[in-house]
């Protein structure tokens, strides 16, 4: 039998329809076109897939539960790894993990793992989850500040061990960068919410409005836990560091994409958080959060939405699915372009980018080639809103109010590949530890620390 | 949720809530401001500690109602609850003995001094307060301040109680009597901050401003209460909200804090709140 080439597609609402609404773009595959997606999986014994997964999922073995139909089989088989699966299941960079590594990719594309990860996390959550078995309590403590995707896996794998963990978040909502940065329409705050009932369910107690480094302090934390672990993320804006920069309509990704989700600032005046963006905005950077950016924007009304980003397209970080969705919704990207300034008017309103056009010259030291400014090129382009896209620092409130642990040049705590920082008892791990990266990279850091916790306590 | 324990009027628009928050009682200091969300539709407002009371668990917020979420949370009263009451965030005031210090307080700014008046007292300085209005009934904590200071003042725009005029002339006749004062500390409307910084300038005397720009988390995350100081971005929540007076871009402060104006007239004309 010839295995199908392609994976299967997933339907998805129009580009057209889409930039309407803040709805969820895939609908998600049904049942047969999952079994038939799990059937086209060869079952290779090296189970090579599973190489490129950072929390150790048995990708072949929950692929077999779906082709033969026994959906809660699959879903035991990804909760035994993955506490997270519908949160990952949509934001996962499938195609530089699992995927690539597929042995269908020989003869086409790869067998698509992340859909049917997904498929089985949304069929759980629609026919009503199983309670977790709650483990043997252990009468260990531990504190986990932050409740990102770190912090989540972190938390609900201690309590899978029996430990008692309090989750400590400075927000009003869980799920850190899942709830404020990540757009509605890639990532429903429903399923966020609901992906945290059952971390709530396997034990852990959230407490919200708690600042650690203010509220409460790691020292303190110290003196009521076993082991404290802090996935604060990577929460602090880079700026271009250009002329005009805190002019009335420049955002940080962040402020605008906060707004917009954890405060429903697309629903004001209901919720009492506005944003405003005008006719024309530019969004500088060219990862994910730039997609969100510009993608958000046609969404509350934009006419024109670009992405100026100083290289070209191949050395773009966004994953290609989120290039494609942009490109799709009629986001126009204006690459080699170089920002300078931006200018007002005697308000101190926002008008107008002053940008370079750039030619890639010599490689740098991330293998890409260095952009370099084409002398005499300058342009000047009307805008309204610019949004700053172009990374995160980690968080610095808990570096700085704890002297002890041993901080790296960006920033953030040092840790190692297990999350043990220089002081012991204290792990970290995700954005606060490597700098801004991925949402499953955080939760393998995660995952890594639940496990050395675990050990540090059993010898304490 | 965070239960209203106590309500005072002090002038028209401007009101005195005493909440439960045990965890931002027990560490708050002068300076430091906390955000609250009034319920799940609200949006985030950062609002400076008055007064905190560690034992009672109470912290004091006092407000001018000016847009639609302050003019809501006037509405609440004993016995209502806040959603969220998140802090004691930003950086304490450095409080120690400088020596002869003026506290300038306009408007609801007031409040504000009021914790650090007390503490400069408390730590041994010469102070001398200077509270200022538009008119007599919009002033407050006037016998609060007047009790933990050694000399003071009062101005009002139209004359209806103390001197009439700016806090800044009052100001202007404490450094002509050649007292020598050692560090002013002035919080209140921007344009107040600012001309006192102007003036204390010329004269080279320290100045502390405390800026109050829109923000959103308060944890340094969003930026959006970025401020120049010094030609540098500087962030109000963490690394404020105190900052050098005679190094602040007050003027884009006054801009940057007009943002949402046209959305926020919007809220309160659909509230239908007056």
């Amino acid at each position: 039998m010839s295995v199908r080439k392609t994976k299967h597609e997933m339907p998805e609402q129009t580009p057209q329809e889409r930039i309407k609404n803040f709805k969820e773009v895939p609908y998600g595959y049904s049942k047969e076109i999952a079994i038939k997606e799990a059937k086209r999986c060869l079952q290779c014994k090296n189970k090579p897939c599973m190489n490129g997964c950072p929390v150790d999922i048995d990708i072949p073995g929950f692929i077999n539960c779906i082709a033969q139909g026994d959906f809660e089989k699959a879903s035991e088989v990804i909760k035994a790894k993955n506490n997270l699966p519908a949160i990952s299941g949509r934001v996962c960079p499938y195609e530089e993990q699992c995927e690539r590594e597929c042995t269908l990719k020989k003869i086409g594309e790869p067998v698509g793992i992340g859909r049917l990860e997904r498929f089985i996390a949304d069929y759980e959550r629609e026919k009503g989850k199983k309670p977790p078995k709650k483990a043997r309590p252990t009468g260990k403590k531990v504190a986990v500040v932050g409740s990102g995707p770190a912090g989540l896996t972190c938390a609900g794998d201690l309590a899978k061990l029996g430990h008692a963990v309090t989750l400590f978040e400075a927000l009003h909502d869980p799920g850190g960068v899942l709830m404020y940065g990540i757009p509605e329409f890639r990532l429903p705050k429903a399923i966020v919410k609901s992906e945290v009932e059952y971390i709530k369910e396997l034990g852990v107690d959230i407490h919200y409005d708690v600042v650690v480094g203010k509220t409460i302090t790691v020292d303190e934390l110290r003196d009521d836990y076993d082991a404290v672990f802090i996935g604060t993320g990577a929460g602090l804006p880079n700026w271009l560091n250009i002329p005009g920069e805190n002019l009335d309509g420049v955002y940080s990704a962040n402020e605008f994409l906060t707004r917009v989700n954890m405060m429903k600032a697309y629903k004001f005046p209901e919720y009492n958080t506005p944003v405003k963006i005008g006719k024309i905005v530019a969004t500088f950077g060219a990862g994910n959060v730039a997609m969100d950016c510009a993608r958000t924007a046609l969404r509350l009304g934009a006419e024109q939405s670009y992405i100026l980003y100083r290289r070209t397209e191949a050395e773009m970080p966004a994953r290609a699915e989120e290039i494609e969705h942009a490109k799709q919704e009629g986001v126009i990207f204006k690459l080699l372009t170089s920002p300078i300034r931006f200018t007002g008017d005697e308000k101190g309103i926002l008008k107008e980018v002053e940008f370079i056009k750039m030619q890639l010259g010599e490689s740098d030291d991330s293998g890409r080639r260095r952009p370099v400014p084409i002398p005499g090129s300058e342009e000047t382009m009307k805008i309204d809103t610019a949004l700053v896209a172009i990374g995160q620092s980690p968080n610095p409130l808990i570096p700085q109010t704890m002297k002890e642990l041993n901080i790296g040049k960006h920033g953030n705590i040092i840790a190692d590949e297990d999350g043990q920082t220089s002081v012991p008892g204290i792990f970290a791990g995700g954005d606060i530890a490597t700098g801004a990266a991925t949402v499953i990279l955080a939760m393998g850091a995660g995952k890594r620390a639940a496990r050395s916790i675990d050990a540090y306590l059993k010898n304490t | 949720m965070y239960p209203i324990v106590e309500k005072k009027v002090l002038s028209e628009n401007v009101k005195l809530l005493k909440i439960k928050a045990p965890l931002v009682a027990k560490k708050a200091q002068a300076g430091q401001f906390i955000i609250l969300r009034i319920d799940e539709k609200g949006e985030r407002i950062p609002l400076t500690v008055a007064d905190a009371d560690p034992k009672k668990g109470t912290v004091t917020i006092i407000f001018l109602e000016v847009g639609k979420t302050t003019r809501q949370l006037g509405t609440l009263d004993v016995g209502d609850s806040l959603e969220n009451f998140v802090g004691p965030l930003g950086v304490p005031s450095e409080v120690k003995k400088y020596g002869t210090v003026v506290c300038v307080g306009g408007g609801v700014g007031i409040a504000c001094l009021y914790p650090l008046v007390k503490a400069l007292k408390k730590a041994g300085n010469h102070v001398i307060s200077i509270l200022g209005a538009k008119t007599k009934d919009l002033l407050i904590l006037e016998k609060e301040i007047q009790a933990c200071s050694d000399e003071f003042y009062i101005s009002t725009d139209d004359g209806s109680k103390g001197q009439k005029g700016f806090v800044s002339d009052v100001l202007q006749q404490i450094i002509d009597k050649k007292i020598k004062v050692d560090m002013v500390m002035a919080i209140g409307p921007i344009i107040m901050m600012k001309v006192v910084s102007n003036l204390t300038k010329k004269y080279n005397i320290k100045t502390l401003v405390s800026l109050n720009p829109i923000m959103v988390d308060g944890t340094g995350m969003c930026g959006g209460c970025r401020v120049s100081v010094d030609g540098k971005t500087k962030f109000a929540c963490v690394d404020g909200p105190e900052f050098d007076g005679h190094k602040v871009d007050y003027d884009n402060l006054m801009l940057r804090n007009r943002r949402f104006i046209h959305e926020e007239e919007n809220a309160c004309r659909l509230a239908d709140v007056k």
